[in-house]
Protein backbone atom coordinates (compact mmCIF):
# COMPACT_ATOMS: atom_id res chain seq x y z
CA UNK A 1 0.00 0.00 0.00
CA UNK A 2 1.23 3.50 -0.58
CA UNK A 3 2.40 5.22 1.85
CA UNK A 4 1.06 8.74 0.63
CA UNK A 5 -2.27 9.80 3.09
CA UNK A 6 -5.14 11.46 0.91
CA UNK A 7 -4.26 14.41 3.21
CA UNK A 8 -2.04 14.62 5.74
CA UNK A 9 -4.10 16.43 7.80
CA UNK A 10 -6.78 14.05 7.88
CA UNK A 11 -4.71 10.49 7.98
CA UNK A 12 -1.99 8.91 9.23
CA UNK A 13 -0.35 5.97 7.89
CA UNK A 14 2.28 3.79 8.83
CA UNK A 15 2.75 0.86 10.28
CA UNK A 16 -0.12 0.07 12.46
CA UNK A 17 -2.19 0.92 9.27
CA UNK A 18 -4.42 4.19 9.07
CA UNK A 19 -5.22 6.55 11.76
CA UNK A 20 -7.78 8.88 11.78
CA UNK A 21 -6.69 12.43 12.93
CA UNK A 22 -8.96 13.92 15.52
CA UNK A 23 -8.77 16.77 18.02
CA UNK A 24 -10.04 16.74 21.62
CA UNK A 25 -11.19 20.00 23.72
CA UNK A 26 -11.16 19.30 27.19
CA UNK A 27 -13.10 22.12 28.42
CA UNK A 28 -16.09 21.25 25.79
CA UNK A 29 -15.39 17.21 26.56
CA UNK A 30 -16.51 16.58 23.08
CA UNK A 31 -13.90 15.11 20.28
CA UNK A 32 -14.11 16.16 16.54
CA UNK A 33 -12.52 15.19 13.26
CA UNK A 34 -10.44 15.77 10.99
CA UNK A 35 -8.67 18.14 13.85
CA UNK A 36 -8.96 21.75 13.57
CA UNK A 37 -7.59 24.59 15.99
CA UNK A 38 -11.12 25.72 17.23
CA UNK A 39 -14.17 22.71 17.80
CA UNK A 40 -16.28 23.17 15.63
CA UNK A 41 -19.30 22.24 18.01
CA UNK A 42 -18.62 24.96 20.17
CA UNK A 43 -15.45 27.01 19.28
CA UNK A 44 -13.83 26.27 22.38
CA UNK A 45 -9.54 26.68 20.98
CA UNK A 46 -7.62 24.44 23.91
CA UNK A 47 -7.58 21.62 20.89
CA UNK A 48 -5.23 18.51 22.02
CA UNK A 49 -4.46 15.95 19.07
CA UNK A 50 -6.28 12.72 19.31
CA UNK A 51 -6.28 9.56 17.22
CA UNK A 52 -9.58 8.56 16.78
CA UNK A 53 -10.59 4.72 17.61
CA UNK A 54 -10.47 2.40 14.91
CA UNK A 55 -13.91 0.86 15.42
CA UNK A 56 -17.34 2.04 15.52
CA UNK A 57 -21.04 1.42 14.53
CA UNK A 58 -22.62 1.99 11.22
CA UNK A 59 -25.87 5.04 11.66
CA UNK A 60 -26.26 5.47 8.11
CA UNK A 61 -25.22 4.19 4.95
CA UNK A 62 -25.96 4.63 1.01
CA UNK A 63 -23.97 3.17 -1.93
CA UNK A 64 -22.63 6.08 -4.49
CA UNK A 65 -23.65 4.68 -8.32
CA UNK A 66 -22.59 7.62 -10.20
CA UNK A 67 -18.80 8.65 -9.69
CA UNK A 68 -19.06 12.25 -8.61
CA UNK A 69 -17.01 15.27 -10.04
CA UNK A 70 -13.52 14.89 -9.34
CA UNK A 71 -13.54 11.01 -8.17
CA UNK A 72 -11.47 8.88 -10.26
CA UNK A 73 -12.42 5.41 -8.09
CA UNK A 74 -14.29 2.82 -9.00
CA UNK A 75 -18.16 2.84 -8.73
CA UNK A 76 -20.34 1.53 -6.91
CA UNK A 77 -18.97 2.42 -3.26
CA UNK A 78 -20.71 2.87 -0.20
CA UNK A 79 -20.84 5.80 1.71
CA UNK A 80 -22.50 6.60 5.49
CA UNK A 81 -21.96 7.74 8.68
CA UNK A 82 -19.91 5.37 11.79
CA UNK A 83 -20.61 6.52 15.50
CA UNK A 84 -17.14 5.79 16.14
CA UNK A 85 -16.49 3.71 20.03
CA UNK A 86 -15.98 6.23 22.91
CA UNK A 87 -17.62 8.91 24.57
CA UNK A 88 -18.86 11.14 24.33
CA UNK A 89 -20.66 10.57 20.57
CA UNK A 90 -18.79 11.25 17.54
CA UNK A 91 -20.10 10.95 13.96
CA UNK A 92 -17.70 10.45 11.30
CA UNK A 93 -18.60 10.48 7.24
CA UNK A 94 -16.95 7.60 5.62
CA UNK A 95 -15.99 5.52 2.83
CA UNK A 96 -18.25 1.91 3.83
CA UNK A 97 -17.22 -1.78 2.90
CA UNK A 98 -18.65 -5.66 3.52
CA UNK A 99 -21.17 -7.73 4.09
CA UNK A 100 -23.83 -6.95 6.12
CA UNK A 101 -24.14 -2.78 6.54
CA UNK A 102 -26.87 -2.42 8.20
CA UNK A 103 -27.97 0.20 11.18
CA UNK A 104 -25.68 -0.79 14.81
CA UNK A 105 -23.27 -2.85 12.13
CA UNK A 106 -19.80 -2.88 13.68
CA UNK A 107 -17.54 -1.94 11.38
CA UNK A 108 -13.73 -1.64 11.23
CA UNK A 109 -10.88 1.09 10.20
CA UNK A 110 -8.72 -0.03 6.92
CA UNK A 111 -6.78 1.81 4.64
CA UNK A 112 -7.98 1.73 0.41
CA UNK A 113 -6.21 3.28 -2.09
CA UNK A 114 -7.60 5.47 -4.42
CA UNK A 115 -6.49 8.20 -6.83
CA UNK A 116 -5.73 11.37 -5.12
CA UNK A 117 -6.79 14.81 -6.63
CA UNK A 118 -3.00 14.96 -8.80
CA UNK A 119 -3.99 11.26 -9.78
CA UNK A 120 -1.49 9.66 -8.40
CA UNK A 121 -1.99 6.67 -5.76
CA UNK A 122 -3.29 8.16 -2.38
CA UNK A 123 -4.49 6.09 1.11
CA UNK A 124 -8.12 7.33 2.21
CA UNK A 125 -9.71 5.48 4.85
CA UNK A 126 -13.02 2.98 4.73
CA UNK A 127 -14.76 1.49 8.04
CA UNK A 128 -15.41 -2.37 7.04
CA UNK A 129 -18.18 -4.98 8.33
CA UNK B 1 -41.91 44.49 7.06
CA UNK B 2 -45.19 45.97 6.81
CA UNK B 3 -44.88 48.35 4.09
CA UNK B 4 -42.84 45.70 2.17
CA UNK B 5 -44.81 44.79 -1.25
CA UNK B 6 -44.03 43.24 -4.27
CA UNK B 7 -45.13 45.28 -7.80
CA UNK B 8 -44.07 42.83 -9.94
CA UNK B 9 -42.84 39.73 -10.68
CA UNK B 10 -40.88 37.70 -14.12
CA UNK B 11 -39.65 34.62 -15.01
CA UNK B 12 -37.94 33.06 -17.64
CA UNK B 13 -39.04 29.55 -18.00
CA UNK B 14 -36.46 26.66 -15.92
CA UNK B 15 -35.20 24.30 -18.31
CA UNK B 16 -32.24 23.60 -20.80
CA UNK B 17 -32.16 26.56 -23.66
CA UNK B 18 -28.81 25.09 -25.37
CA UNK B 19 -26.64 28.29 -26.15
CA UNK B 20 -29.01 31.11 -24.45
CA UNK B 21 -27.00 32.94 -21.52
CA UNK B 22 -28.41 33.23 -18.18
CA UNK B 23 -27.69 37.00 -18.69
CA UNK B 24 -30.42 36.57 -21.60
CA UNK B 25 -32.61 34.67 -19.30
CA UNK B 26 -32.33 37.02 -16.32
CA UNK B 27 -32.85 40.23 -18.96
CA UNK B 28 -36.34 38.00 -19.75
CA UNK B 29 -37.54 37.88 -15.97
CA UNK B 30 -36.31 41.62 -15.21
CA UNK B 31 -38.19 42.87 -18.33
CA UNK B 32 -41.26 41.27 -17.39
CA UNK B 33 -41.05 42.57 -13.34
CA UNK B 34 -40.37 45.84 -14.44
CA UNK B 35 -42.95 45.73 -16.79
CA UNK B 36 -45.40 44.24 -14.25
CA UNK B 37 -44.77 47.26 -11.84
CA UNK B 38 -44.74 49.75 -14.42
CA UNK B 39 -41.30 50.57 -14.43
CA UNK B 40 -37.89 50.83 -16.08
CA UNK B 41 -34.56 49.92 -15.39
CA UNK B 42 -34.07 53.52 -14.71
CA UNK B 43 -36.04 53.63 -12.13
CA UNK B 44 -35.16 51.10 -8.88
CA UNK B 45 -32.51 52.60 -6.47
CA UNK B 46 -30.61 49.26 -6.22
CA UNK B 47 -30.13 45.06 -7.41
CA UNK B 48 -30.21 42.25 -5.81
CA UNK B 49 -28.85 39.53 -7.62
CA UNK B 50 -29.10 35.76 -6.44
CA UNK B 51 -26.70 33.32 -8.50
CA UNK B 52 -24.30 30.34 -7.74
CA UNK B 53 -22.39 29.57 -10.58
CA UNK B 54 -23.18 32.84 -12.37
CA UNK B 55 -19.49 34.16 -12.61
CA UNK B 56 -17.97 37.89 -11.86
CA UNK B 57 -20.62 40.78 -11.94
CA UNK B 58 -23.68 38.29 -13.12
CA UNK B 59 -26.25 41.05 -12.01
CA UNK B 60 -23.89 43.59 -13.56
CA UNK B 61 -24.57 42.04 -16.65
CA UNK B 62 -28.25 42.00 -16.66
CA UNK B 63 -28.41 45.90 -15.86
CA UNK B 64 -26.21 46.53 -18.44
CA UNK B 65 -28.33 44.83 -21.29
CA UNK B 66 -31.11 46.98 -19.88
CA UNK B 67 -29.27 49.98 -19.44
CA UNK B 68 -30.14 50.03 -15.80
CA UNK B 69 -26.53 50.81 -14.10
CA UNK B 70 -25.45 53.27 -11.94
CA UNK B 71 -26.89 52.00 -8.79
CA UNK B 72 -26.03 49.65 -6.19
CA UNK B 73 -25.68 45.96 -7.47
CA UNK B 74 -25.21 43.25 -5.23
CA UNK B 75 -24.83 39.77 -6.20
CA UNK B 76 -25.71 37.61 -3.37
CA UNK B 77 -24.19 33.89 -2.95
CA UNK B 78 -26.12 31.26 -0.14
CA UNK B 79 -26.24 28.22 -2.41
CA UNK B 80 -29.47 26.97 -2.98
CA UNK B 81 -30.68 29.72 -0.94
CA UNK B 82 -29.36 32.81 -3.20
CA UNK B 83 -32.82 34.57 -4.70
CA UNK B 84 -33.58 34.06 -0.88
CA UNK B 85 -30.26 35.97 0.56
CA UNK B 86 -31.12 38.41 -2.24
CA UNK B 87 -34.52 38.73 -1.31
CA UNK B 88 -34.11 39.28 2.08
CA UNK B 89 -31.28 41.89 1.42
CA UNK B 90 -33.70 43.62 -0.68
CA UNK B 91 -36.49 43.96 1.45
CA UNK B 92 -34.56 44.70 4.84
CA UNK B 93 -32.64 47.69 2.57
CA UNK B 94 -36.70 48.95 2.01
CA UNK B 95 -37.65 48.33 5.54
CA UNK B 96 -34.71 49.91 7.21
CA UNK B 97 -36.00 52.99 4.63
CA UNK B 98 -32.88 53.26 2.25
CA UNK B 99 -34.70 52.75 -0.57
CA UNK B 100 -38.48 52.76 -1.86
CA UNK B 101 -37.78 50.62 -4.85
CA UNK B 102 -35.50 47.73 -5.75
CA UNK B 103 -35.27 45.12 -7.93
CA UNK B 104 -34.14 41.40 -7.27
CA UNK B 105 -33.31 38.29 -9.26
CA UNK B 106 -31.88 34.67 -9.71
CA UNK B 107 -30.39 34.07 -12.80
CA UNK B 108 -28.22 30.52 -12.83
CA UNK B 109 -26.94 28.33 -16.21
CA UNK B 110 -25.86 25.20 -14.96
CA UNK B 111 -23.85 21.88 -16.08
CA UNK B 112 -26.28 18.42 -15.98
CA UNK B 113 -25.64 15.92 -13.53
CA UNK B 114 -24.30 16.12 -9.86
CA UNK B 115 -23.17 19.85 -9.66
CA UNK B 116 -19.47 20.56 -8.70
CA UNK B 117 -19.07 23.04 -6.37
CA UNK B 118 -15.65 24.42 -4.88
CA UNK B 119 -17.29 23.89 -1.85
CA UNK B 120 -15.14 20.74 -1.24
CA UNK B 121 -11.25 20.45 -0.83
CA UNK B 122 -10.09 18.22 -3.51
CA UNK B 123 -8.60 15.41 -1.47
CA UNK B 124 -12.74 15.16 -0.06
CA UNK B 125 -13.48 15.08 -3.69
CA UNK B 126 -11.06 12.31 -4.85
CA UNK B 127 -11.64 10.62 -1.75
CA UNK B 128 -15.48 10.01 -2.96
CA UNK B 129 -16.82 11.94 -0.01
CA UNK B 130 -18.41 15.01 -1.81
CA UNK B 131 -21.65 13.53 -3.65
CA UNK B 132 -24.32 15.86 -3.07
CA UNK B 133 -27.21 12.61 -3.95
CA UNK B 134 -25.37 10.75 -1.23
CA UNK B 135 -25.94 13.52 1.44
CA UNK B 136 -29.42 13.75 0.49
CA UNK B 137 -29.69 10.07 0.57
CA UNK B 138 -28.31 9.44 4.18
CA UNK B 139 -30.99 12.08 5.40
CA UNK B 140 -33.34 10.26 3.80
CA UNK B 141 -32.12 7.10 5.25
CA UNK B 142 -32.30 8.91 8.79
CA UNK B 143 -35.97 9.71 8.04
CA UNK B 144 -37.15 6.86 7.03
CA UNK B 145 -35.62 4.96 9.80
CA UNK B 146 -36.92 7.84 12.65
CA UNK B 147 -40.48 7.84 11.45
CA UNK B 148 -41.08 4.84 9.45
CA UNK B 149 -41.79 6.51 6.34
CA UNK B 150 -41.03 4.10 3.27
CA UNK B 151 -39.91 4.74 -0.05
CA UNK B 152 -43.49 4.38 -1.14
CA UNK B 153 -44.15 7.79 0.59
CA UNK B 154 -41.05 9.22 -0.81
CA UNK B 155 -42.17 8.40 -4.75
CA UNK B 156 -45.87 9.89 -3.60
CA UNK B 157 -44.32 13.05 -3.14
CA UNK B 158 -42.78 12.58 -6.93
CA UNK B 159 -45.70 11.84 -7.92
CA UNK B 160 -47.54 14.38 -6.54
CA UNK B 161 -44.91 17.12 -7.63
CA UNK B 162 -45.12 16.00 -11.33
CA UNK B 163 -49.08 15.79 -11.32
CA UNK B 164 -48.58 20.02 -10.40
CA UNK B 165 -45.74 20.38 -12.67
CA UNK B 166 -48.35 19.27 -15.84
CA UNK B 167 -50.07 22.74 -15.15
CA UNK B 168 -46.86 24.84 -14.94
CA UNK B 169 -45.73 25.95 -18.36
CA UNK B 170 -42.75 27.52 -16.99
CA UNK B 171 -41.70 24.15 -15.85
CA UNK B 172 -38.84 21.17 -17.28
CA UNK B 173 -41.02 18.13 -17.34
CA UNK B 174 -44.72 18.45 -17.75
CA UNK B 175 -45.66 14.66 -17.91
CA UNK B 176 -47.30 12.63 -15.03
CA UNK B 177 -45.37 9.68 -13.67
CA UNK B 178 -46.63 7.00 -11.38
CA UNK B 179 -44.91 5.17 -7.91
CA UNK B 180 -43.88 2.46 -9.74
CA UNK B 181 -41.96 4.65 -12.74
CA UNK B 182 -40.80 6.22 -9.49
CA UNK B 183 -39.49 3.41 -7.83
CA UNK B 184 -38.14 1.64 -10.89
CA UNK B 185 -36.23 4.69 -12.51
CA UNK B 186 -32.24 4.14 -11.98
CA UNK B 187 -31.10 3.79 -8.05
CA UNK B 188 -28.94 6.73 -7.89
CA UNK B 189 -28.02 6.51 -3.74
CA UNK B 190 -30.39 4.11 -2.02
CA UNK B 191 -33.07 5.14 -1.20
CA UNK B 192 -33.25 7.69 -3.82
CA UNK B 193 -34.18 6.58 -7.43
CA UNK B 194 -33.26 8.78 -10.42
CA UNK B 195 -37.03 10.41 -10.53
CA UNK B 196 -36.15 10.99 -6.62
CA UNK B 197 -34.12 13.99 -7.50
CA UNK B 198 -34.56 17.33 -8.82
CA UNK B 199 -32.53 18.19 -12.04
CA UNK B 200 -30.15 21.16 -11.66
CA UNK B 201 -30.70 23.01 -14.59
CA UNK B 202 -31.13 26.90 -16.44
CA UNK B 203 -33.67 29.75 -15.79
CA UNK B 204 -34.19 33.12 -14.28
CA UNK B 205 -36.83 34.79 -12.48
CA UNK B 206 -37.33 38.40 -10.55
CA UNK B 207 -39.48 40.41 -8.32
CA UNK B 208 -40.01 44.28 -7.91
CA UNK B 209 -40.03 45.14 -3.72
CA UNK B 210 -41.60 49.01 -3.48
CA UNK B 211 -42.93 50.49 -0.47
CA UNK B 212 -46.36 50.79 -1.34
CA UNK B 213 -49.99 49.87 -0.49
CA UNK B 214 -51.00 47.97 -3.51
CA UNK B 215 -49.08 44.79 -4.72
CA UNK B 216 -48.45 41.69 -2.50
CA UNK B 217 -47.03 42.10 1.22
CA UNK B 218 -43.77 40.45 1.91
CA UNK B 219 -45.16 39.65 5.53
CA UNK B 220 -42.02 37.89 6.85
CA UNK B 221 -38.53 36.77 5.54
CA UNK B 222 -35.50 35.28 7.16
CA UNK B 223 -32.43 33.65 6.12
CA UNK B 224 -30.73 31.43 8.56
CA UNK B 225 -27.62 29.14 8.66
CA UNK B 226 -26.90 26.34 10.38
CA UNK B 227 -26.30 25.71 13.98
CA UNK B 228 -22.87 23.39 14.44
CA UNK B 229 -22.95 19.81 15.35
CA UNK B 230 -25.53 17.98 12.80
CA UNK B 231 -23.58 15.50 10.59
CA UNK B 232 -26.16 15.37 8.13
CA UNK B 233 -26.64 19.45 7.89
CA UNK B 234 -26.39 20.95 4.22
CA UNK B 235 -23.01 22.16 5.08
CA UNK B 236 -21.91 18.71 4.76
CA UNK B 237 -19.64 18.20 7.66
CA UNK B 238 -17.26 15.58 8.35
CA UNK B 239 -18.15 14.74 11.85
CA UNK B 240 -21.04 15.66 14.27
CA UNK B 241 -22.54 15.15 17.40
CA UNK B 242 -25.42 13.83 19.12
CA UNK B 243 -28.56 16.41 17.19
CA UNK B 244 -31.44 15.64 18.48
CA UNK B 245 -31.32 18.62 20.14
CA UNK B 246 -30.26 20.89 17.49
CA UNK B 247 -32.92 22.97 15.28
CA UNK B 248 -31.92 22.76 11.64
CA UNK B 249 -31.54 26.12 9.82
CA UNK B 250 -35.44 25.37 8.42
CA UNK B 251 -37.05 25.78 11.63
CA UNK B 252 -34.90 28.23 12.63
CA UNK B 253 -35.78 30.69 9.62
CA UNK B 254 -39.24 29.60 9.80
CA UNK B 255 -39.93 30.82 13.79
CA UNK B 256 -38.16 34.07 12.65
CA UNK B 257 -40.56 34.79 9.56
CA UNK B 258 -43.83 33.30 11.23
CA UNK B 259 -43.11 36.22 14.12
CA UNK B 260 -42.69 38.71 11.92
CA UNK B 261 -45.57 38.06 9.51
CA UNK B 262 -47.66 37.30 12.92
CA UNK B 263 -48.93 34.25 11.74
CA UNK B 264 -48.19 30.56 11.96
CA UNK B 265 -48.54 27.29 9.74
CA UNK B 266 -52.44 26.98 10.38
CA UNK B 267 -52.66 30.61 8.84
CA UNK B 268 -51.21 29.22 5.44
CA UNK B 269 -52.95 28.62 2.17
CA UNK B 270 -50.39 27.28 -0.47
CA UNK B 271 -46.39 26.45 0.36
CA UNK B 272 -43.53 25.91 -2.48
CA UNK B 273 -41.19 24.44 -0.53
CA UNK B 274 -37.59 22.87 -1.24
CA UNK B 275 -37.73 19.45 -3.01
CA UNK B 276 -34.02 18.64 -4.34
CA UNK B 277 -35.20 15.20 -3.18
CA UNK B 278 -38.42 13.86 -2.25
CA UNK B 279 -37.14 13.16 0.94
CA UNK B 280 -36.45 16.77 0.76
CA UNK B 281 -39.75 18.10 0.94
CA UNK B 282 -40.94 15.48 3.90
CA UNK B 283 -38.15 16.98 6.01
CA UNK B 284 -39.45 20.42 5.20
CA UNK B 285 -42.93 19.86 5.98
CA UNK B 286 -42.44 18.60 9.54
CA UNK B 287 -39.41 21.64 10.10
CA UNK B 288 -42.04 24.39 8.74
CA UNK B 289 -44.37 23.06 11.02
CA UNK B 290 -46.87 21.87 8.71
CA UNK B 291 -47.41 18.23 10.16
CA UNK B 292 -45.96 17.23 13.64
CA UNK B 293 -42.64 14.79 13.02
CA UNK B 294 -43.67 11.45 11.64
CA UNK B 295 -47.21 13.10 10.78
CA UNK B 296 -46.14 12.76 6.69
CA UNK B 297 -47.49 9.46 5.96
CA UNK B 298 -51.27 11.06 7.17
CA UNK B 299 -50.60 13.94 5.09
CA UNK B 300 -49.81 11.78 2.00
CA UNK B 301 -52.50 9.34 2.74
CA UNK B 302 -55.31 12.52 2.68
CA UNK B 303 -53.87 14.39 0.14
CA UNK B 304 -54.04 17.62 2.03
CA UNK B 305 -50.31 18.53 0.02
CA UNK B 306 -52.82 18.32 -3.43
CA UNK B 307 -53.78 21.28 -5.12
CA UNK B 308 -57.71 20.63 -4.09
CA UNK B 309 -56.23 19.83 -0.44
CA UNK B 310 -56.25 21.33 2.98
CA UNK B 311 -52.55 22.89 2.18
CA UNK B 312 -51.28 22.28 -1.36
CA UNK B 313 -47.54 22.07 -1.38
CA UNK B 314 -45.41 23.03 -4.53
CA UNK B 315 -48.36 23.11 -7.02
CA UNK B 316 -46.09 25.07 -8.98
CA UNK B 317 -44.52 21.21 -9.55
CA UNK B 318 -41.77 22.04 -7.15
CA UNK B 319 -37.95 21.39 -7.79
CA UNK B 320 -38.99 18.43 -8.89
CA UNK B 321 -41.13 19.33 -11.96
CA UNK B 322 -39.17 22.91 -12.72
CA UNK B 323 -35.44 21.63 -11.79
CA UNK B 324 -33.40 23.82 -9.77
CA UNK B 325 -31.10 26.82 -11.28
CA UNK B 326 -29.85 27.71 -8.06
CA UNK B 327 -29.80 31.43 -7.74
CA UNK B 328 -33.16 31.70 -9.84
CA UNK B 329 -35.24 28.52 -7.54
CA UNK B 330 -35.84 30.62 -4.77
CA UNK B 331 -37.73 33.91 -6.62
CA UNK B 332 -39.16 31.33 -8.49
CA UNK B 333 -41.70 30.10 -5.39
CA UNK B 334 -41.99 33.77 -4.92
CA UNK B 335 -43.08 34.05 -8.51
CA UNK B 336 -45.62 31.69 -7.93
CA UNK B 337 -46.93 32.69 -4.78
CA UNK B 338 -47.08 35.82 -6.04
CA UNK B 339 -49.72 34.65 -8.90
CA UNK B 340 -51.28 32.33 -6.83
CA UNK B 341 -52.46 34.97 -4.23
CA UNK B 342 -53.69 37.20 -7.00
CA UNK B 343 -55.61 33.89 -8.52
CA UNK B 344 -53.91 34.13 -11.70
CA UNK B 345 -52.13 30.47 -11.84
CA UNK B 346 -54.39 29.34 -14.02
CA UNK B 347 -54.93 25.57 -14.02
CA UNK B 348 -52.83 24.98 -10.78
CA UNK B 349 -54.72 27.83 -8.79
CA UNK B 350 -55.07 27.08 -5.28
CA UNK B 351 -58.73 28.39 -4.71
CA UNK B 352 -58.93 31.81 -2.27
CA UNK B 353 -55.16 31.64 -1.63
CA UNK B 354 -54.64 34.37 0.98
CA UNK B 355 -51.23 33.81 2.73
CA UNK B 356 -48.15 31.54 1.03
CA UNK B 357 -44.53 30.50 2.03
CA UNK B 358 -41.82 29.63 0.18
CA UNK B 359 -38.66 27.72 2.00
CA UNK B 360 -35.26 27.07 0.49
CA UNK B 361 -32.75 25.29 1.86
CA UNK B 362 -28.95 24.26 0.52
CA UNK B 363 -25.16 24.18 0.74
CA UNK B 364 -23.55 25.70 3.53
CA UNK B 365 -26.82 25.09 5.12
CA UNK B 366 -28.28 28.46 4.41
CA UNK B 367 -32.25 28.51 4.93
CA UNK B 368 -34.47 30.95 3.96
CA UNK B 369 -38.62 31.11 4.90
CA UNK B 370 -40.92 33.64 3.29
CA UNK B 371 -44.49 34.51 3.95
CA UNK B 372 -46.61 36.41 1.46
CA UNK B 373 -49.69 37.67 2.24
CA UNK B 374 -52.68 39.38 -0.22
Amino acid sequence: MSPRPIDPSVLRVDDDGVTLLGGWSPSSGLRHFPASPVCPFTGADDIEPLDLPRSGTVWLHTTVTVAPPGYLGPVPYGLGIVELDGDPMLRVVSRLSGDGLARGAPVHLEGEELPGPDEEPSVTWVFRT
Amino acid sequence: MSEVRITGVGLHPFGRFGELTGTAMGVTAVRAALSEAGLAAGDVQAAFCGTAYGGVASGHRVLSALAGTGIPIYDVEAGCASGGAALQLGAASIASGQYDRVLVFGVEKMPKGIIRSSFFAPWQEAAGLSPAPAFFALRAQRLLADTGLTADHLAQVVVKNRRHGIANPDAMFRKAVTAEEVLASRMICPPLTLFMLCSPNEGAAAVVLERSRDGVHLAGISLRSHLPGSVLGEDSPLCGIDDTSIDPPTRLAARDAYAQAGLGPDDLDVVECQDTDAARELLAWAELGLCPDGGQADVLARGDAEVGGRLPVNPSGGLLSKGEPLGASALGQVVELVRQLRGTAGDRQVDGARVGLAHVIGRGANACVTVLTT
